[in-house]
């Protein structure tokens, strides 16, 4: 299965790559072949740095349950937070 | 046949006449063969594709591999240089015309060629490797599971790959279709609507849909390897090729 689901989002944030800590500025988020992750598909994100180049990137490859789980428990960390430190944190 | 070859990365000229980088593999033991353009997968022009490259090579063929995410990215790492061309659409249709006809051109200049070329292509290549057929001379083509022949992509992805049925007619050489029985992108749905269109056209095919095997089923280093199905695929893929580019 190739599914081509893709969807890009820009988005404000640090990640580690090989080269050390670069600024990112855009994610893809989508369903299908992995390259390392043992399944034949995965949930894959790519958080990257265009302008950096294309080693800009930190990758996940997640399975389905483990990808809902993260992003739950990303939404109830977010919630737990007090408005004063989101706002601190954000523009 | 001794299976003695040859392997490097060569630049051919590109669609558009844009240097890009490419896989060259050429037999050694023998005086004139055919040809192949071998279509890398949408994870990228990787270790795995260089191997199958040499392996067409060890058996007879000069078989080239365009590194399609070339402009995208040069000289990054495959999976990094997938997940930039994902980012940015993936590749056009006509780019990647163009950069078959090179790669067409480069194996026809070849001192053992007997001009005569096939393409083959995986997963996302396999849709690409019957595009290629649709709109270049080539003399075979092979198409391994590849999705969106008869549909379109997803509306809503910005990695678009529309239905390239329509455009069967324009076929010069006969088409190979491997597929597995349990893949669902494409289906056997849709591969029996690109048969039916193929047939309507008059043209020379043969598919084989394997039991037992989804999608991916040649990639002998991830868990989709199916050993059966790629065996009897790698025996369909040679013999296709004797009868029509060797």
């Amino acid at each position: 299965m190739c599914t081509y689901q893709t969807a890009n989002i820009e988005l404000r944030a640090s990640g580690k790559t090989l080269e050390g800590w670069v600024g990112m500025t855009s994610a893809s988020v989508y369903f299908d072949h992995p390259v390392h992750f043992p399944a034949g598909h995965a949930l894959m994100i790519d958080v990257r740095n265009q302008e950096r180049g294309p080693s800009a990137r930190v990758a996940l490859e997640l399975d389905p349950a483990s990808a809902r789980a993260l992003a739950e428990t990303i939404l109830l960390t977010l919630d737990q937070v007090p408005d004063v430190l989101l706002a601190e944190s954000g523009h | 046949m001794t299976h003695d070859l040859r392997a490097e990365t060569i630049t051919i000229s590109g669609h558009g006449g844009d240097e890009i980088e490419a896989y060259l593999g050429l037999p050694t033991d023998v005086d004139t063969c055919g040809s192949i353009v071998v279509i890398h997968h949408m994870p990228g022009y990787d270790e795995a594709t260089k191997e199958i490259v040499r392996k067409f090579a060890a058996n007879g063929y000069a078989a080239l591999m365009p590194n399609l995410y070339h402009r995208e990215a040069p000289g990054a790492a495959p999976d990094d240089a997938a997940a930039t061309a994902r980012a940015s659409g993936g590749v056009p249709d006509e780019r990647l015309v163009g950069d078959v006809a090179g790669a067409m051109a480069h194996l026809r200049s070849l001192a053992t060629s007997n001009s005569k070329v096939a393409s083959i292509g995986y997963c996302s290549g396999g849709r690409q490797s019957l595009l290629a057929g649709c709109r270049l001379p080539l003399d075979a083509v092979i198409d391994c599971y590849g999705a969106f022949t008869v549909v379109d992509s997803p509306a809503e992805s910005p990695l678009r790959a529309t239905a390239i049925v329509a455009e069967v007619g324009n076929l010069r050489g006969p088409v190979l279709g491997l597929f597995g029985a349990d893949d669902q992108y494409p289906s056997p749905e849709q591969n029996q609507v690109l048969a039916d269109a193929l047939t309507a056209a008059g043209k020379d095919y043969h598919f084989r849909t394997f039991d037992g095997a989804a999608h991916a089923f040649f990639n002998v280093d991830r868990p989709s390897f199916r050993p059966e199905a790629a065996l009897e695929g790698w025996r369909e893929v040679f013999s296709f090729l004797e009868r029509t580019v060797a």
